[in-house]
């Protein structure tokens, strides 16, 4: 009997050992961090040269060249220029990472690979990283994207050229410094900035010529300001977004679904610790039970 | 233990052809395995960038550990509802579940792109250890198979410690069983109850995983409720592998089948399927997506053969005259453990649609490698039942022993 109540003790002693960590983290990413930078990608300014394509290439030395153009997002392909072709309606579209307010990619990352760090920018570790492709599970986007034909593959996405614009000494942004795109793009439809100026500016552009964006029920819709839960990267266009590969997303982030979901399950580890007791001190009756029985 | 001393190794030569035969296929599996270490995942799968999971993680992993759950479905029964004479069945549910969660591990290991940093999962990442992501639901369920397959191995302890306590020439060897059952008989009660309480996490979370997919899993698979629908049909898939096997076993190694105990198993099925079907449709019908049912195309379809494979288990079942046939519950059992692979293989791979225009379906070597996963699970099952205590029931023709 003693033996037994000392066991418990002890087991009660191990589960709880994993309780330490778990935080309430669902108000965690309710809106950009105050520091948050990001870029506005304004499609009715985009000529589809394609220069922001070569240019995050050569910033991110990545392989690849401009006369053999990637098609999509790939393994070596941070960014991308497509164009969309209606009727009698087309436009071009640029695709990188979203820096989401809360990514899902970060949700789902098991020892933190990827992670929303300074200025909201939303990177990838490879000395934390297994491969195990939950981020493309988990991104709404469809943007992580993984080396599929080598033995020691990476996760590749942009993480907004956090290497240039972010001077890891003094941890401030280095004056003037921009992702490799903006820096390329000739007609600015691409800036990069601070997130609170970007959404100014584009609710600017919105106040100033309404009737060149497109917008449901014809009120000018900036992609990215709440979709989602809110991304760093905002979007402008004269076409619905569905059309340009944007999914259409409620404006809580799903990952703070999973978390609630997650952490109302574990909430203090006090739900699996007590029902490890009671299971032990059922099974611990019942074979007493039957171990009279038997002798 | 006394309940499991009529458990007793099958004995006997092993088969020349089937070792034969396994070792060849092994083999050119190792071959092949050896390419996608070098050269990629995609030179061996259909897997792309938007189907990043496909039948290793759906199949391998998600499915083939709820099929493992033989070990977790018995000890409900017996340990915690206090079933007793449902012993004879512990060791070999033990011991697929054992199987089958280490192949599941196996699996991981094939499947993940860097899988050299594994090791780093366990101690929260290197340098930087301890730094754990508490919101991934991945994450959890890792950590809990991980253990889960170490507490797996430790409840099967016995049969391997009785066997040399028994045969061992080696003194030393001897004096360590002895002295490893002693601690069994203290210990064995809390190792049960982290073997009930382990896959009760993960096996949940594994439904918590697809809820990050959001928009992009099928709103016919997609539900809050999704944790508490996996944990409940991997019980029901658990209990269905045991008749199964026990069915299997009792032909090939001419074993007394476990009738009656199977048959008083299965009037707790009737509970665990009812209830699926009635969490599964009711939390569709009151979030207001009784008109998906329909209007899904193809989907539609999957979802009422999915739903379909459910109910007609429970209909046969239902009634105890029917269920008290063993034919009968052995159709049921099949039809329980497709329905629960079906609701797993839908929720990871068929209504998973990430973008407009992509689609996925496994390449012939992608197949291959699962195959070989599976091989090497049936090898070792054949070995250890052969040389081990594992197996119940006099052999039902008089053993050459």
């Amino acid at each position: 009997m003693s033996i037994d109540r000392r066991t418990l003790l002890k087991g009660l002693a191990v589960a709880g050992a994993g309780a330490v960590a778990p935080v309430e983290a669902s108000e965690k990413y309710a809106e950009a961090p105050p520091d948050a930078v990001g870029m506005l990608y304004d499609a009715t300014r985009c000529i589809g040269c394609q220069a922001c394509v070569t240019a995050c290439k050569t910033a991110n030395n990545l392989p690849g060249n401009r006369y053999n153009p990637p098609r999509d997002l790939d393994g070596y392909t941070k960014n991308i220029i497509r164009i969309y072709e209606g009727e009698d309606e087309s436009s071009y579209m640029k695709s990188q990472c979203m820096h989401c307010i809360d990514p899902g990619c970060a949700n789902a990352c098991m020892i933190g690979a990827f992670k929303k760090r300074e200025y909201g920018i939303v990177t990838w570790d490879p000395e934390r990283c297994i491969g195990c492709r939950y981020c493309q599970v988990a991104c709404p986007y469809n943007i992580p994207k993984f080396q599929w034909d080598t033995g020691v593959p990476k996760i590749v996405k942009c993480e907004l050229c956090n290497h240039i614009i972010h001077d890891p000494d003094t941890g401030t942004l280095r004056e003037g410094a921009m992702p490799g795109c903006c820096q390329a793009c000739p007609k600015e439809a691409v800036i990069f900035g601070k997130y609170t100026d970007l959404v100014e500016d584009a609710k600017r552009r919105i106040a100033e010529r309404p009737e060149r964006y497109w917008g449901p029920d014809g009120e000018p819709k900036i992609f990215g300001l709440t979709d989602g839960g809110g991304t760093q990267v905002l979007y402008l266009a004269d076409l619905s977004f569905a059309k340009l590969g944007l999914p259409t997303l409620g404006d809580e982030g799903i990952a703070k679904q999973a978390r609630e979901i997650q952490h109302g399950i574990y909430r203090g580890f006090i739900a699996p610790v007590a029902l490890y007791g009671i299971l032990g001190l059922v099974i611990w009756r019942n074979s007493r039970q039957s171990k009279k029985e038997e002798g | 233990m006394a309940s499991h001393s009529h458990a007793q190794p099958v004995g006997g030569p092993l088969n020349k052809r089937f070792v034969t035969f396994m070792a060849i296929f092994l083999g050119v599996w190792a071959v092949v395995l050896l390419f996608r270490f070098i050269y990629g995942i995609g030179v061996v799968s259909g897997l792309t960038d938007y189907y990043p999971w496909g039948v290793w993680i759906a199949f391998d992993v998600v499915t083939g550990t709820a099929l493992a759950c033989g070990g977790y479905a018995i000890a409900i029964l017996c340990y915690i509802l206090n079933k007793g004479h449902y012993h004879p069945l512990v060791r070999p549910a033990l011991l697929t579940s054992a199987l089958g969660y280490s192949m599941a591990a196996l699996a991981i290991i094939l499947d993940v792109g860097r899988w050299w940093h594994i090791w780093r999962i366990p101690i929260g990442g290197f340098p930087d250890s301890f730094r754990y992501n508490w919101d991934s639901a991945l994450l959890e369920v890792a950590l809990c198979v991980m253990a889960y397959v170490g507490v797996l191995w430790i409840e099967l302890g016995p049969a391997f410690l009785e066997k040399w306590k028994a045969t061992s020439k080696s003194s030393a060897l001897v004096g360590f069983a002895t002295a490893g059952l002693k601690f069994y008989d203290k210990a064995l009660i809390w190792i049960i109850a982290l073997g009930v309480l382990l896959p009760t996490m993960h096996q949940s979370s594994l439904g918590t995983l697809m809820l990050l997919a959001g928009h992009k899993l099928h709103g016919l698979w997609f539900t809050p409720w999704i944790p508490l629908l996996f944990l409940i049909s991997c019980v029901g898939m658990g209990y269905s592998v045991v008749v199964w096997e026990s069915s299997l076993s009792s032909n090939l190694f001419k074993r007394e089948k476990e009738t009656s105990m199977l048959i008083s198993l299965s009037g707790a099925m009737v509970v665990v399927v009812s209830l699926y079907l009635v969490l599964r449709l009711g939390d569709l019908i009151i979030s207001g997506k009784t008109g998906l049912m329909f209007t899904s195309g193809w989907l539609s379809l999957v979802f009422w053969g999915e739903i379909a494979l459910f109910a007609i288990a429970l209909l046969i079942l239902a009634s105890k005259q029917r269920r008290s046939n063993f034919s009968n519950m052995l159709r049921a059992s099949i039809l329980l453990m497709l329905a629960g692979s079906m609701y797993r293989f839908n929720t990871y791979i068929t209504a998973f649609q990430p973008a407009p225009g992509q689609s996925y379906f496994p390449s012939f070597l992608e197949v291959f490698i699962t195959f070989g996963v599976i091989a090497l699970e049936i090898s070792l099952y054949y070995f250890i039942v052969t040389r081990y205590p594992i197996l119940s029931g006099a052999p039902a023709e008089a053993s050459a022993r």
